[in-house]
């Protein structure tokens, strides 16, 4: 029982990072129709910067913090001179693009750090609290990425700025009507991709360790989440990564090798995905026409 | 009565294709003026024109100011707001948010809840959808968020891209009976494309007409009506 606990635990703590991976790669889907596959990289990078940043002395909350500052920004920069002026150009110059920011990270970062694994540290205590249940890590990142959930669902719900965006995701023409700045919304999107990623690059690299291609198993997770959960829906997105978590983590502990995981994990997405092809709760829109 | 919008040699095109050609059309300060003209006579393409929703050569002037070039948001601010062809809703957002969205250009956020109110007197079918998803509102009454969405961004001159179309005539009578409210009570300037000719002149001072995106006849709206080709071509009388 006790076994069966923590690895629900785990697995909602691995569940929390692919849902802060999903809801950014669903947070540029829904306003650009575009799946943004360097959002791995990203988030990676921006551990990078927190790492480098922790090496100089700055307490790790106050990195932390610059960090997913220094993310957003990077996001919207990344917005405004990569992506927006092939906005309208063939889906594969946008691919390329997406390839580009994907290569450009990956050996930048190799470059600058270094390709040996890094070890990253937690921010929370080792004894853990909750005994065998629970590390303080697994605690620490459901709290955080629970915490930052809130926050954006806060944002998106209660405030102009929110309402615009989600606008912006339904009918841009009538957006440009109302006297909403498309473009900066579109920006904004992406630095709120980039920050969201770069939160779930610092819970993750204490337990994957740091280098150029710690996300890259992430990444697949995100996506598969988002797909399951429905990829134009946020909060579905997020619920299908946590399921995927804890049922991928009890999968790999009772019932396949743990090297299984992630296929048995797919294959199970595929089946659900057959049932249901907008995902688990993939919005439908009621409209009458 | 004095001007409130007046385009001169107003040029619309897309891409290559040019869709009008040199127009000259002014609505007055608080009246009604109807742009008519048959299908694909550039109507629709004259109001994006006006919010630069396409690109144009020419001179567009609003309040005295010229607009042409700046962008559409900021037409927004100087005090237009369009009612589209196909209206526009936002379907997954409730008819408040819609709403919401209508007033996001207004920095006297002291007095949005008034207009709230203010829409929901006018459009009574929306305050009892209020917080329903706008994809499942029917077609008049998503034409009526569409007008009230205008509204709440306070504008001086309302462009409307066939308010009528797909309504049944009980329902356009109705809405008709409330944008004419709204012009007199509110002083809003309106610019009203319609296919339904009898009902635009009805309600407008001035009228022009449109052919292969050139203006034909223009003039007082009852002249308008009594003109024979007019007659003819869109009165059906
Ligand atoms: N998005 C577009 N791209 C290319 N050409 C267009 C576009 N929209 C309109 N046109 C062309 O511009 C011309 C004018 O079209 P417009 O929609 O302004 O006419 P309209 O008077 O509003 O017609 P309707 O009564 O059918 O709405 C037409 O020849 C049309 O084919
Ligand atoms: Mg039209």
């Amino acid at each position: 029982m006790d076994l069966f606990i923590h690895q629900l635990f785990t697995g909602l703590s691995n569940g929390a990072i692919y849902a802060s991976m999903a809801l950014a790669i669903v947070m540029i889907f829904r306003t650009t129709n575009l799946k943004n596959f360097a959002q791995g990289e990203m988030a990676m990078f921006s551990a990078f910067i927190a790492w480098w940043m922790l090496g100089l002395g700055v307490p790790y909350w106050i990195a932390f913090f610059i960090t997913i500052a220094v993310s957003f920004v990077i996001g919207v920069l990344a917005e405004r001179i990569l992506i927006r002026p092939v906005m309208n150009a063939p889906l594969l110059s946008i691919l390329i693009v997406f390839f580009g920011i994907f290569v450009i990270l990956h050996s930048l970062a190799g470059w600058i750090f270094g390709y040996e694994v890094k070890v990253f540290p937690s921010p929370f205590p080792e004894e853990a609290v909750f005994g065998t249940y629970i590390t303080n890590h697994e605690l620490g990142t459901i709290a955080i990425v629970g915490a930052m959930l809130l926050a954006i669902y806060a944002f998106l719900n209660f405030t102009k700025t929110g309402l615009a965006m989600r606008g912006v995701a339904e009918n841009q023409a009538s957006c440009k009507l109302v006297g909403i700045n498309v473009n900066w919304m579109l920006g904004l999107g992406w630095g709120l991709a980039a920050a969201i990623g770069a939160v779930a690059g610092m819970l993750i690299a204490p337990v994957v360790y740091l280098d150029p291609s710690m996300m890259s198993g992430v990444l697949i997770y995100g996506f598969a989440g988002a797909i399951l959960g429905g990829i134009d829906n946020p909060w579905g997105a997020v619920v299908g990564s946590l399921i995927l978590g804890v049922v991928e983590n009890l999968l790999g502990t009772y019932v396949i090798e743990t090297e299984l995981r992630l296929s048995v994990a797919l294959v199970l997405i595929i089946a659900i995905l057959l049932i249901r092809p907008n995902g688990i709760f993939g919005r439908t829109i009621v409209s009458r026409v | 009565m004095d001007t409130i919008l007046q385009t001169r040699d107003l040029h619309a095109s897309y891409g290559a294709v040019e869709a009008i050609h040199g127009i000259n059309i002014s609505v007055a300060n608080g009246g009604i003026t109807a742009l008519l003209g048959a299908n694909g006579a550039g109507k629709t393409t004259t109001l994006r024109s006006i919010c630069q929703t396409v690109s144009t050569r020419g001179e567009i002037e609003f309040e005295g100011e010229r607009i042409d070039g700046l962008s559409t948001e900021a037409i927004v601010r100087a005090g237009i707001a369009h009612v589209p062809d196909g209206r526009g809703t936002f379907l997954g957002l409730s008819v408040e948010e819609n709403l919401r969205l209508g007033a996001y250009t207004r920095i006297d956020t002291q007095n949005i809840a008034r207009d709230f109110d203010r829409m929901y007197d006018y459009f009574p079918r929306l305050k009892e959808r209020r917080t329903q998803q706008a994809g499942t509102l029917s077609g008049g009454e998503q034409q009526m968020l569409a007008i009230a969405r205008a509204l709440m961004s306070h504008p001086r001159l309302l462009l409307l891209d066939e308010p009528s179309f797909g309504l049944a005539p009980i329902i356009v009578q109705e809405l008709f009976r409330i944008m004419q409210e709204i012009n007199v009570d509110r002083g809003v300037s309106m610019l009203l494309v319609e296919q339904n000719a009898k009902l635009a002149l009805d309600v407008a001072d001035t009228a022009f007409l449109m052919e292969t995106g050139e203006i034909v006849t223009s003039g007082d709206a009852a002249i308008v009506k009594e003109d024979e080709t007019v007659r003819r071509a869109y009165l059906g009388y």
